[in-house]
């Protein structure tokens, strides 16, 4: 019972760790950008909400009403403003310039914030959970996190498959060339996508915060987990990112109760080890130009 | 008809001839420097090899790291266990660590190959994270919390604190005398040729019978050696080891591609005018920390935008420099022609 426990635990962690690695796959899958400062921006988004619920005395959850618009905005602002000029067919300026960004925002909030450990606190609903009969118990913060990983990808699926917006990303995705001609804006494109994608960071931060403590420090970390994720599940699936990211979960609670210096490193040879044996990811959709 | 290749230039006899002078001059440093400008000079050296080498990886290979710092700290954390668990003199665990670091790159290589582009430059990071994982489960060595070199391993390595200083500071000198000068000798060989059209145009030297896989495979693991080698001697330097200091992504990676970047990416005088500058600011304004390495980041996201071929690129527009004799002309019947009218053959 207790692994099953364990298991369960991870599989809720990996719904966290699916909205990491959303907003990555959704702006590599559109425009081929990765965004090295990806998990600092889950960071300052976690510092953003911190000063909204202590100017606001709102509850952590709520304050996603205010830190959600924000971090959109700057995506788009960040992508019109400095990404799109990376963007063409040399790799090396985006990932420089989103590194150069990364360290910004790292030693940014470290001048801020300090280096001191924060967390947001949610209040009873904390440590309130749900009994399934059997010693086994699921905290409800944990099951409200993995809800809203299942509905923000949904809603993104939804968003590519089924609206406009969606097929003008499909088509800026495939062709951008083409996409222009037929009278795609790509600059704004790209600035929607950035702003989509810091949108569903800014839900993955507010969680991270009522979870556990951050400090300026830990958004590299974020980083890789996302990516772990969308690797194990495979490049351009948006589903294959909630099961990369329960694998990494399960992994890293698993390793954890074997012995607690694994934590960390059960999750990062569950990757090396899909990425041993399947290349492609375990949902392989989109072939890899 | 007589046909060769000449390499040198004017510009790049003076900076021969210069480079040399200076070479002379910092051998003698033990001569007129003290001990903290010694160990100043050191770690530029060490900076000079790392950015060089990782200059041969990203501005030539085309193969963006944000990972050597699992090099640094595997030759590292070799030089420790060496002469700590296995007795080897610790001058002489420099080369093994390096070749074992390489060995370990071949597997790795053939792994995280396996990721395209910008994903690479993220699987690179996640080996990094997985040796700094390990080395701090190993408890011979005091696992997360680190370890010092005991006295006696210090002393084996010279008698005096002074000798001991000198020595350290000539091999460094040395390592990176070699990393420069080799990489220098691979551009001037066939390789060199091969690597500089991977670097203008990937698809170009593909189609041209360049060996594209195969080549960035070497250049992988040759870039391991050589940062592996680097991080035994910096942290033979600093006597004191642990994960969070030897895999700091800060220090080996975020420092190395800022002065790649603003110093010239894909050439070779880059990594050595950035090291200069880097360290000038240091000396300056290191008291604002943080404050200090955001506005390095501001700064070469700044140079990547607006001169992306960096200081020593800017120079070679301007004036044609070039410090070391690397272009390649063709001299038929000892008349030269001008370059690019007249393509030089491979072999």
């Amino acid at each position: 019972m207790e692994w099953v426990n364990t298991i369960l635990q991870g599989i809720l962690l990996g719904g966290l760790y699916a909205m990491f690695a959303a907003g990555l796959a959704l702006i590599f899958g559109i425009m081929q950008l990765v965004n090295i400062a990806h998990g600092d921006l889950i960071v300052l988004a976690a510092y953003i909400a911190l000063l909204v619920t202590e100017a606001l005395g709102l509850n952590p959850l709520l304050s996603l009403v205010i830190v959600v618009p924000v971090m959109a905005l700057l995506g788009y602002l960040l992508q019109r403003g400095l990404l799109n000029r990376t963007l063409g067919n040399d790799l090396l300026p985006p990932l420089l310039v989103t590194f150069g960004l990364s360290v910004i925002i790292q030693n940014g909030l470290l001048e801020l914030f300090t280096a001191d450990s924060r967390k947001l606190q949610a209040g009873a609903i904390e440590v309130a959970s749900i009994q399934l009969g059997g010693g086994l118990a699921v905290g409800i913060l944990p099951l409200i996190q993995f809800v809203v990983a299942v509905t923000v990808i949904a809603a993104l699926q939804w968003l590519f498959y089924h609206t406009a917006l969606g097929r003008a990303f499909r088509a800026t995705s495939d062709d951008q060339a083409v996409a222009q001609l037929v009278g795609l804006d790509n600059r704004h494109i790209f600035a929607l996508a950035m702003a989509l994608s810091l949108a569903v960071v800014a839900i993955a931060g507010v969680f991270l915060a009522v979870r556990a403590n951050f400090d300026p420090t830990i958004g590299p970390a974020r980083l890789i987990f996302g990516f772990e994720a969308v690797i194990m599940g495979g490049l351009g699936s948006m589903w294959g990112t909630l099961v990369g990211g329960i694998i990494l979960g399960v992994a890293q609670t698993v390793g954890a109760k074997l012995d607690p210096g694994w934590n960390l490193l059960a999750g990062h040879l569950a990757f090396l080890t899909v990425l041993a044996l399947r290349p492609g990811g375990l949902f392989p959709k989109v072939q890899q130009r | 008809m007589n046909v060769r290749v000449e390499h040198a230039t004017p510009s790049s006899r003076v900076g021969l001839a210069l480079s040399a002078l200076t070479l002379v001059a910092l051998l003698a440093a033990p001569l007129w420097a003290d001990r903290q400008e010694l160990r100043l000079l050191a770690e530029m050296y060490a900076y000079v090899a790392l950015a060089s080498l990782w200059n041969l990886l990203a501005g030539y290979g085309g193969l963006i790291s944000v990972g050597q710092q699992a090099y640094v700290g595997l030759g590292a954390y070799l030089l420790f266990a060496l002469s700590m668990l296995a007795g080897v003199h610790p001058l002489l665990a420099i080369p093994i660590a390096g070749l074992v670091a390489a060995i370990v790159s071949l597997p790795v290589a053939a792994l995280i190959f396996r990721l395209r582009g910008h994903y690479f430059a993220i699987g690179t990071w996640v080996v990094a994270e997985v040796f700094r994982l390990l080395a701090s489960q190993v408890s011979a060595l005091q696992g997360g919390s680190g370890t010092s070199l005991p006295a006696d391993i210090v002393l084996s390595i010279a008698p005096t604190r002074q000798l001991r200083e000198f020595f350290i500071y000539w091999i460094a000198l040395a390592l990176m005398v070699a990393v420069v000068g080799g990489i220098v000798l691979l551009l001037r060989s066939r390789y060199g040729l091969a690597l500089t059209a991977i670097r203008d145009n990937e698809l170009s030297a593909r189609s041209n019978g360049v060996d594209v896989a195969r080549i960035k495979y070497v250049i992988y693991v040759l870039c391991a050696l050589g940062t592996a080698l680097v991080g035994a001697l910096v942290f033979l330097q600093k006597q004191r080891i642990s994960p969070d200091t030897a895999f700091s992504v800060n220090d080996w990676t975020a420092f190395v591609i800022f002065i790649t970047v603003i110093g010239g990416l894909g050439r070779i005088e880059g990594p050595i005018i950035g090291t200069i500058l880097f360290f000038v600011l240091r000396q300056s304004f290191a008291d604002l920390g943080a404050f200090y390495l955001l506005m390095l980041g501001a700064v070469a996201i700044g140079v990547m935008l607006k001169a992306p071929q960096g200081l020593w690129g800017l120079l070679v527009e301007r004036f044609g420099w070039q410090m070391f004799p690397l272009e390649r002309r063709l001299v038929m019947n000892g008349e030269r022609t001008l370059p690019g009218s007249i393509r030089a053959p491979t072999n």
